[in-house]
């Protein structure tokens, strides 16, 4: 991280740019780690009803709602993720 | 500028020019593509309402498969029998924003107007509404707030944890997550497809590198596919999630 610093304030010369810079490397880091609980939960879940609409097939459509209703709850924290990273980069 | 590629600012991607009129009341693409899906979900049921035959045919057909789609798939799983009377809504909410999103994958027009905060907040604000004035009206303002924030079945002393958390969590994240989760998949496939585009039309032009072009269109062309579902999918996902709230500010917690 500070390798990273350094090599940031060797270009970036003008606080605009400094700012900028600091805001792209926040907004990388921001995504990037928010991506990784949800990837690990939504792939976690579609696992788990696809046991459950495996072993009883006749609950397929109430497993499946379930499923798609749990899959936006999760998703919804990604994207917050998302939006992070896009005032950071952008506004 | 890497290999000459160079992506055009933001702006361009989500901010578009009034036709006429001033700023923020103008009238821009958002907007008219608004008043097409409004009118585009108006017209079909109009039209398929005046055709009155007993074994639907046509569009009367596909209105009413659409229909009993809401009623089977999201009423009926989430609500139950009392909430065939919120179908009109649900159906009307669904039909909208699945045409405001299609736009995204129309060749030439390819700007999904949910891409811009304004039609998802204020969608989820509508909602919020609506379940806030269902809860109140069918089981009094005072039994349903003391029923969604004092919870029963819960131990008189975990009150003081659990009741800020159910207020925040059903009155505050509800709509906000509503919100996000429509304006930041649409705005997310959005800048996908305007970044493997612009790649294409660069690596055209540019000799050198046109032997990576197959890849990127390979990438455009199902990331394409992926958006038409996406667009379906968070359609699909705004109206269940509407009927969930409407259910459970319905029928109380036992």
């Amino acid at each position: 991280m500070s390798a990273l610093v350094l090599a940031q304030e060797a270009v970036a010369q003008t606080p605009d740019d400094i700012k900028a810079a600091a805001g792209a490397q926040g907004a990388g880091m921001a995504y990037g780690l928010a991506a990784i609980g949800p990837g690990i939960g939504i792939g976690y879940l579609v696992g788990q009803s696809v046991q459950a609409m495996a072993r009883q097939p006749e609950a397929a459509g109430m497993v499946r709602t379930t499923m798609f209703l749990g899959i936006a709850f999760t998703e919804a924290l990604a994207l917050i993720g998302f939006v992070v990273f896009i005032l950071l980069k952008f506004v | 500028m890497i290999f000459g590629l160079e992506f055009p600012p933001i702006e361009n991607l989500v901010e578009w020019p009034n036709f006429a009129g001033d700023s923020w009341y103008g009238f821009n693409k958002i907007a008219l593509t608004y008043l097409i899906a409004t009118a585009a979900t108006a017209i079909f049921f109009l039209v398929a309402a005046s055709g009155k035959s007993l074994v639907p045919k046509g569009v009367q057909n596909l209105a009413e498969s659409s229909v009993k789609f809401i009623e089977d798939g999201i009423v009926m799983e989430t609500i139950g029998p009392d909430g065939i009377r919120y179908i009109p809504y649900l159906a009307s909410l669904f039909f909208f924003i699945l045409i405001s999103n299609l736009f995204e994958v129309v060749p030439g027009w390819q700007m999904p107007a949910n891409a811009r905060m304004g039609g998802p907040a204020f969608l989820a604000l509508l909602t919020w509404a609506f379940f806030i004035i269902v809860g109140i009206k069918h089981q009094g303002p005072l039994k349903y707030f003391k029923g969604a924030l004092f919870p029963p079945g819960v131990p008189k002393a975990l009150y003081i944890l659990v009741t800020p958390i159910e207020f925040i969590s059903t009155f505050l994240v509800r709509p906000f997550s509503l919100a996000v989760r429509l304006f930041a998949n649409m705005l997310a496939g959005h800048i996908l497809l305007v970044t493997f585009a612009v790649l294409c039309a660069t690596l055209w032009a540019l000799n050198g590198l046109v032997l990576a072009l197959p890849f990127s269109f390979f990438m455009l062309v199902a990331l394409t596919g992926f958006e038409i579902m996406v667009s379906f999918l968070q359609a699909y996902i705004f109206t269940i999630l509407a009927a969930v709230y409407l259910g459970g500010a319905m029928h109380p917690e036992h």
